[in-house]
C-alpha cells in the first residue's frame, strides 16, 4: 500500500523533462533530487513530499534509457507513477530501481491535483481518499512484483547470485 | 511450431524456448553495449555483490556522451570505468576516441543478423538496420546482464510499416521517417517489434536504414528492424569473418498491425518542438530564423549526411547569424571525410566541426542553447530542455535542410538553395 499527495501531469513527460541530460555528469541523489522534474513543473522538487505520487497521461517516461529518470523521483520521494501508458524502458528501468508503475487509463481523470491517494498494489485499487472513489488497475506480473517487493533488481540478482 | 515473426525467432533461439508475442522469456544477450552510464552500471554490479563478468567477450563499452569529458565529475566517471575494464579485461573497450555507439558497434562488425542486441541507450534500436534484434535497457539491469549474462523480456507484437514510392530528390530517410512518426505519433509503435520493408527501404544505404530503424523509438518501438539483403552482405563482408544468417518473418506469421505509405511525393519534414510526432512539411515553418544549426549524432552524421550537407553548401556560407556545428558520428568518418575534402569545404563554409561523440544532442556540452534561441539539427529529440534551456526551441530536420537553413539564417527547404 502506498499513499501520497497527486501530482498531475499530462501526456508524453519525457526524461528531458524529468531530468535533462545536461546534469547527468554528476550521479549524485543530492544532484538529481534538485533538478527532478525541472522543465515539467519548478516548483515540484522544492515541494515534493515524501510518499507523493505521480498521476499522468500517456507514454509516461518516453525518451532516454536514462535511469536517473525513475531514480530521481524515487530519491525525491516519490513512492509510486500511476499513468495510461509507460514507455517501456522506463517502465523497466522504474521496476529495477524499486518504483512501483500502475497501469491506470482513468486515474489521471478522476484525481485531483493535490489531493491524497491510496494505492493497493496487490489488489490493483488506486483509491481517492477524500471522496472515497476507487478505480481498478491490472497489478503487475508477480516476476515484477517480486523484484519491486525485493527493493529492486539488485538485492533480487543478489539472492540469485547467493543461490548458484 | 507455425509460422513465426522476426522477433519470435529471434527470442526463441535466444531463450531456448518457443517464444510467442506477448510472453516473458529470460534471453541469453549476444552483444551488451554501455557507454558512460558504464559507471552507474558498475555501481550496480558491485551492490550486487557480483565477482565477475559471466562473458565479458559479449561486452563492449565505449564513451561517446561527454568527449573529451565536459566536466571533472564526467572525467571520474570515465576513470572509474577505465580503471574496471582494465582489471576485468572486458571483450572491447574503445575508450572515447571512436566515436558515437551506434555507428561504431556495426561498424566495427559487432553487430550482425538475428543477433540479440541491447545497450543501455535508448536509440539501440539502432541495430536492427542490420537486421539484429536491438533494443534499449537500463543500467541495473546491464549490471544484470554482466552478472548472469541473460535479462528478462517480453516477446512484442509486430508493426510492419511499408514505404513505397521511391523517395523524391532531396528527400531523404530523415524526412522519410518523420514523416512516418508524424503519422504513428509518439508511441503508435508502442512496444511493438517494427519491420520496415518496401521499396523506400531496399532503395536506403545502410545509413540511411540506420535512420530508420535509429529513429524507430521516437514512435515506442521495443525494435525497428530492416531485413537483410545484398546491401547487407556487402556492409558486413568487409568488417566480420564470423558467419552469419538472416532472419526473416514467415509468411502467415501475426503481424498485428500493418501501415502502408507512399513517399513518392514527400517534401522535406520537419518536426517542431516540443514533441518528434509535431511533425510538418518544411514549407509550413519555413522563415522561421534560427540561432544554430547542428549536423551529427547517431541519427544523421554518418558520411553520407556530411556528404548530403556539404552538397548544399559547398560554396556558399553559413549566415553570420548562425552557428553551424558539425560533428562526425565517428573517428572513421571524419577522416574519410577529411579525406574526402568534405570537412574542409564544410570549414569554408563556416561549419565549426567538433570531435566525434554525442555532446549537443542531449545538451551534455559543445553547443548549449540559450533562452529564446531556435535550434535546427539533424538529430532525434526535439524534447523541452535537451539540447540547453527549456526556453529554446529545437526543430528537427534532415542534414540538406539543416544545411539549407544555415546559409539562410532561417528555416529553408534545400531544393531552393539547390535548384
Amino acid at each position: 500500500m502506498i499513499r501520497g499527495r497527486a501530482w498531475l501531469f499530462g501526456d508524453h513527460i519525457n526524461t528531458d523533462l524529468i531530468i535533462p541530460g545536461r546534469y547527468l555528469d554528476d550521479y549524485s541523489p543530492e544532484n538529481l533530487v534538485k533538478h527532478v522534474m525541472e522543465a515539467a513543473d519548478p516548483s515540484f522538487a522544492k515541494q515534493v513530499a515524501k510518499g507523493d505520487i505521480i498521476v499522468a497521461g500517456r507514454n509516461f517516461g518516453c525518451g532516454s534509457s536514462r535511469e536517473q529518470a525513475p531514480l530521481a523521483l524515487k530519491l525525491a520521494g516519490v513512492s509510486g507513477v500511476i499513468a495510461v501508458s509507460f514507455a517501456r524502458i522506463f517502465f523497466r528501468n522504474a521496476v529495477n530501481v524499486g518504483l512501483p508503475v500502475i497501469i491506470c487509463p482513468q486515474a489521471h481523470v478522476l484525481l485531483r491535483h493535490g489531493e491524497d491517494v491510496e494505492v493497493d498494489l496487490d489488489r490493483g485499487l488506486v483509491r481517492s481518499v477524500l471522496t472515497g472513489k476507487e478505480l481498478r488497475f491490472e497489478p503487475l506480473p508477480k516476476f515484477l512484483v517480486e523484484i519491486l517487493d525485493n527493493g529492486g533488481l539488485v538485492p533480487y540478482v543478489r539472492e540469485r547470485l547467493r543461490e548458484e | 511450431m507455425g509460422a513465426r515473426t522476426f522477433a519470435e525467432k529471434v527470442l526463441s533461439r535466444a531463450s531456448g524456448k518457443d517464444a510467442q508475442a506477448g510472453e516473458i522469456v529470460t534471453a541469453k544477450i549476444d552483444l551488451a553495449m554501455s557507454h558512460e552510464n558504464s559507471a552507474l552500471v558498475l555501481k550496480a554490479f558491485k551492490e550486487m555483490g557480483a565477482k565477475r563478468i559471466k562473458e565479458p567477450d559479449k561486452l563492449v563499452i565505449l564513451f561517446d556522451h561527454r568527449v573529451p569529458a565536459s566536466t571533472v565529475k564526467a572525467a571520474e566517471s570515465h576513470k572509474v570505468v577505465r580503471e574496471f575494464v582494465r582489471q576485468e579485461g572486458i571483450g572491447t573497450f574503445y575508450d572515447l576516441r571512436e566515436g558515437v555507439c551506434h555507428e561504431v558497434l556495426p561498424s566495427k562488425g559487432h553487430v550482425l543478423p538475428g543477433m540479440l542486441v541491447v545497450g543501455t541507450d535508448s536509440h539501440t534500436t539502432t541495430h536492427g538496420a542490420l537486421g539484429a534484434f536491438a533494443t534499449g535497457i537500463g543500467a541495473t539491469e546491464m549490471a544484470a546482464i554482466w552478472a548472469l549474462g541473460e535479462l528478462w523480456l517480453r516477446v512484442p507484437e509486430t508493426m510492419r510499416l511499408v514505404m513505397d514510392g521511391g523517395l523524391p530528390p532531396m528527400v531523404s530517410a530523415k524526412d522519410a521517417i518523420l514523416h512516418v512518426i508524424g503519422k504513428m505519433g509518439a508511441d503508435g509503435a508502442d512496444y511493438q517489434c517494427v519491420e520496415f520493408t518496401g521499396d523506400v527501404v531496399e532503395r536506403l544505404s545502410i545509413a540511411g536504414r540506420m535512420v530508420l530503424s535509429n529513429m524507430s523509438v521516437e514512435m515506442g518501438a521495443k525494435a525497428g528492424v530492416c531485413f537483410p539483403d545484398a546491401k547487407t552482405e556487402q556492409f558486413l563482408s568487409s568488417r566480420t569473418q564470423i558467419p552469419w544468417h538472416p532472419v526473416h518473418t514467415d509468411d502467415g506469421a501475426k503481424v498485428k498491425v500493418i501501415k502502408h505509405f507512399d513517399l513518392s511525393e514527400l517534401s522535406p519534414q520537419v518536426a517542431k518542438p516540443h514533441a518528434v510526432d509535431n511533425v510538418v512539411s518544411v514549407d509550413q515553418v519555413r522563415g522561421m530564423s534560427i540561432d544554430q544549426a547542428f549536423i551529427g549524432s547517431c541519427t544523421n552524421g554518418r558520411l553520407e549526411d556530411l556528404m548530403a550537407a556539404e552538397g548544399v553548401l559547398r560554396g556558399k556560407k553559413a549566415s553570420d547569424k548562425v552557428r553551424l556545428i558539425v560533428a562526425p558520428a565517428s573517428r572513421d568518418i571524419y577522416l574519410e571525410a577529411i579525406e574526402r575534402g568534405i570537412i574542409a569545404s564544410l570549414v569554408r563554409s563556416g561549419a565549426i566541426v567538433l570531435n566525434p561523440g554525442c555532446g549537443p544532442c542531449l545538451g551534455a556540452h559543445e553547443g548549449l542553447l540559450a533562452p529564446g534561441e531556435r535550434c535546427i539539427a539533424t538529430t532525434n529529440r526535439n524534447f523541452r530542455g535537451r539540447m540547453g534551456s527549456p526556453e529554446a526551441e529545437i526543430y528537427l530536420a534532415s542534414p540538406a535542410t539543416v544545411a539549407a537553413s544555415a546559409i539562410k539564417g532561417e528555416i529553408a527547404d534545400p531544393r531552393e538553395v539547390v535548384p
